[in-house]
């Protein structure tokens, strides 16, 4: 065997050593042509989504501004409770707070968990400077809440950066004094349901979309050219149309005075005090999102419709099954793919909308993604994290579970 | 071709935002007009220094952002009071030296020339504006509503009302309402009792709210008949009123006023621009000014010396403006320590009411 010439090229190269070389330089070529999306998926996608999860469990409002009482925190177990030293610390770090304007930032974060704390740090550190020992007694006699259990518990929490109170609250708990979790009280509870209520409205519209599309797509593209490219203008014309404008028409039709209503009053199918509330609440979210997300389930199950071959159909048809055989057991089956593509666009777009409900929706009407805007709106970003990132695992487990029943590989988009 | 327009386009970017010597953030519509007309342009005309006016929902939010992503596009914010005291508490805000304000026009030194209150360390009143209420006066032959009960009276009064979404005001308002005075609305809305009080009556009309969240929205609202009645900011309902000839009268008892606040976002890019317009727009000249082009009323006292009117030439103002003393019989002064605190925990309570059902 030994002396079996080794293949080489025409430069005396062992064939196997060029051959390898020669596909590591392509797939270095390949890795080049590949870098600028690489790159810009992980600026305008990978890092910012991992920022936000980051946001979720981190929030160093009050730990960043509170060094000396994290340290007395960090040498006493959670059992001990504030001592001379702990109330130096206390007042050492609201006297920091004032000289570089952090207070404002540390009350609120622990007036996440205690409301009207936000106050007691601001008011507390303005004199700060001017505390002399006995710390204990000085602070008590600012404000006797600085000797409440619950906040200096609230403050051991927050002395830690990472924290996983705001997914807390996002699934509606609290902590108590005691450091124990619990339900919230059954007037503040809110996000749990809002996010059942989401993901059924979008079940909803999605299914309104599919009934609407099917036929829609069907007549697409069975028609003759020239009238299915017209026909497509048309469902193409509002997907162009700025969904605020689109929105806003919606708002012109619906509304108690509007033009539907009006008509409907004029060929008297209702009375005048008996308009009907279509706008403002659940009603209105749903029409406007099903009329806005039509266009993403029609346009899937017209590309998957029109390469359906019309001789299947007419072969069940000669070989003596019905019509609707011919659809349920023929067609139907073939549009599937398309049927999954679209559902799971309209879908997920349906999960994360904002700006429709946010103008349509009055009280009823809102999605979760409304509530995380608030948060927004209030810079209490760590809490919009939280639930964006509960959002994001909600729609991940329909997907596998999608993968599992559908399977990803039936998906067609166009 | 394409290259060129885009080359162009950024060109032209750069070229308004070297010329904009001072960006001011407000919120649009009537209220960012007035500040526009009354403000912006008399100080470009006297100072030589350009401006231009961002319109946002709500100034305050995207200052924290801006801020803290180091990427500061503006000047001047026009903020709440709450909000222009939270940020300074959180340092986001450039601290104002009451020495720069110019002393009023008759010579009060400025410190006593303001009205108590209307500056704080990190901002300047531009005006006292309040959330009222209003009907359209088409809509009541009879008897027209004229006070905070009528409001939620919808047996006496029927027909859809209109509310501002969000807890602020809107508690404080169904408290007087269900009879609480004034003085004492927020000792009752800092008790369990009273929050569960403010909320069963606000249940009373549930049913009959659409929810507004624009200033701009409330006169639409009005106009389009969507509701008979409904809370607003009573410059934009006077500016509708008067200005565009609406049908809608404003009910002065239990009126909401706070003082409207100019402040310098940290790390502002023309911070000395920035103050100089702040000075100018809050002289004795620059509030009347404003107060020329909607009704909210001037924080010093120099600027109602002479009688205000407004630009149509003809419309006294100041049985318009919040601080008139025949609007102030049933009126609250909008707690900022209060909704500093609570603003967290009562519209998560909101919050949870309204999706409740």
């Amino acid at each position: 065997m030994a002396d079996v010439a080794l293949l080489t090229t025409s430069d005396g190269r062992p064939l196997a050593q060029a051959l390898v070389q020669a596909q590591a330089r392509a797939r270095r070529r390949a890795f080049f042509l590949v870098l600028p999306l690489l790159l810009f998926v992980i600026f305008s996608f990978i890092l910012p989504i991992g920022q936000m999860l980051h946001r979720s469990v981190y929030n160093d409002g009050f730990s960043a501004s509170a060094p000396e009482l994290g340290a007395w925190f960090a040498q006493n177990p959670a059992s001990t409770p504030p001592d001379e030293a702990a109330f130096a610390a206390l007042a050492a770090d609201l006297a920091n707070m004032q000289a570089n304007r952090l207070a404002g930032e540390a009350g609120t974060r622990i007036n996440y968990v205690i409301p009207e704390t936000r106050s007691l740090f601001t008011r507390t550190a303005r004199d700060a400077k001017n505390l002399t020992p006995p710390y204990q007694a000085a602070l008590l006699a600012v404000d006797p809440k600085w000797g409440d259990p619950a906040l200096w518990q609230a403050m051991r929490a927050a002395s830690s950066a990472y924290t996983l109170d705001f997914y807390l609250v996002s699934a509606d708990f609290q902590r108590t004094a005691d450091g124990s979790i619990e339900r919230v009280d059954e007037n503040r509870q809110i996000y749990i349901a809002l996010f059942v209520k989401t993901f059924i409205l979008s079940a909803i519209i999605t299914v309104l979309c599919l009934l609407i599309a099917f036929p829609v797509a069907h007549l697409l593209a069975t028609l003759p050219m020239a009238k299915a490219n017209l026909l497509m203008i048309l469902v193409l014309l509002p997907f162009w149309t700025s969904l605020l404008v689109r929105t806003t028409s919606w708002m012109a039709l619906l509304q108690g005075e509007g033009v539907i209503n009006d008509l409907l009053v004029w060929i008297g199918a209702i009375a005048e005090d008996g308009r009907l509330r279509m706008i403002n609440n659940q009603t209105g979210t749903i029409i406007v999102m099903t009329h806005i997300l039509l266009p993403f389930m029609i346009l899937p199950l017209y590309s998957v419709m029109k390469v359906i071959p019309p001789s299947y159909a007419r072969a069940a048809r000669s070989l003596g099954a019905t019509s609707w055989t011919t659809f349920r057991r023929i067609y139907l089956p073939q549009t599937l793919p398309g049927v999954a593509a679209g559902s799971l666009l309209v879908f997920i777009l349906a999960v994360g909308y904002y700006i429709t409900p946010a103008l349509v929706g009055g009280a009823d009407g809102q999605l979760i993604s409304n509530l995380i805007d608030f948060h927004m709106d209030r810079s209490n970003w760590s809490m919009a994290a939280a639930l964006s990132a509960m959002l994001l695992v909600g729609v991940l487990i329909l997907y596998w579970l999608y993968d599992r029943l559908v399977g990803i590989d039936r998906l067609k988009l166009g | 071709m394409k290259k060129t327009l885009i080359l162009s386009t950024a060109l032209a970017g750069f070229a308004v935002a070297a010329q904009a010597d001072v960006t001011v953030m407000s919120w649009g519509g009537a209220y960012g007009a007035a500040q526009t007309e009354g403000h912006l342009k008399p100080f470009t005309a006297a100072s030589g220094i350009a401006t231009v006016m961002v319109d946002s929902d709500n100034p305050a939010t995207p200052i924290k952002a801006m801020v803290e992503a180091n990427n500061v596009t503006i000047d001047v914010a026009s903020l709440e009071y709450a909000d222009a005291i939270r940020l300074c508490d959180e340092g986001v805000l450039e601290v104002i030296d009451p020495a720069v304000l110019p002393a009023g026009a008759d010579g009060t030194p400025a410190m006593d020339d303001f009205l108590p209150g209307a500056v704080t360390e990190c901002g300047v009143s531009t005006d006292i504006w309040a959330t009222i209420y209003a009907y359209d006066t088409t809509k009541f032959t009879g008897e027209a509503p004229t006070t905070a009960a009528d409001f939620f009276d919808t047996t006496k009064f029927p027909g859809k009302r209109g509310v501002r979404k969000g807890a602020k005001a809107v508690l404080e308002f169904a408290l007087m309402a269900d009879g609480v005075p004034a003085a004492e609305v927020y000792a009752t809305l800092s008790t369990p009792e009273g929050v569960d009080r403010a909320f069963a009556k606000l249940d009373t009309i549930k049913g009959d709210i659409v929810w507004w969240e624009a200033g701009a929205q409330p006169p639409q609202l009005l106009a389009d008949g969507e509701v008979v009645m409904s809370t607003a900011y009573n410059g934009r309902v006077f500016n509708a009123a008067v200005a565009e000839g609406k049908p809608f009268q404003i009910v002065w008892d239990g009126q909401i006023y706070e003082n409207e606040m100019y402040a310098i976002p940290k790390g502002a890019p023309n911070k000395d621009a920035a103050l100089e317009f702040i000075a100018y727009a809050t002289s004795t000249e620059g509030l009347r000014q404003q107060a020329q082009w909607i009704s909210y009323g001037p924080a010093r006292k120099s600027s109602l010396l002479e009688p205000l009117i407004f630009n149509d030439g003809k419309t006294e103002m100041s049985p318009h403006l919040p601080t008139n003393p025949a609007n102030l019989t049933n009126a609250l002064e909008s707690g900022s320590e209060f909704w500093v605190d609570r603003d967290a925990e009562l519209n998560e309570r909101f919050n949870a009411w309204l999706a409740a059902g």
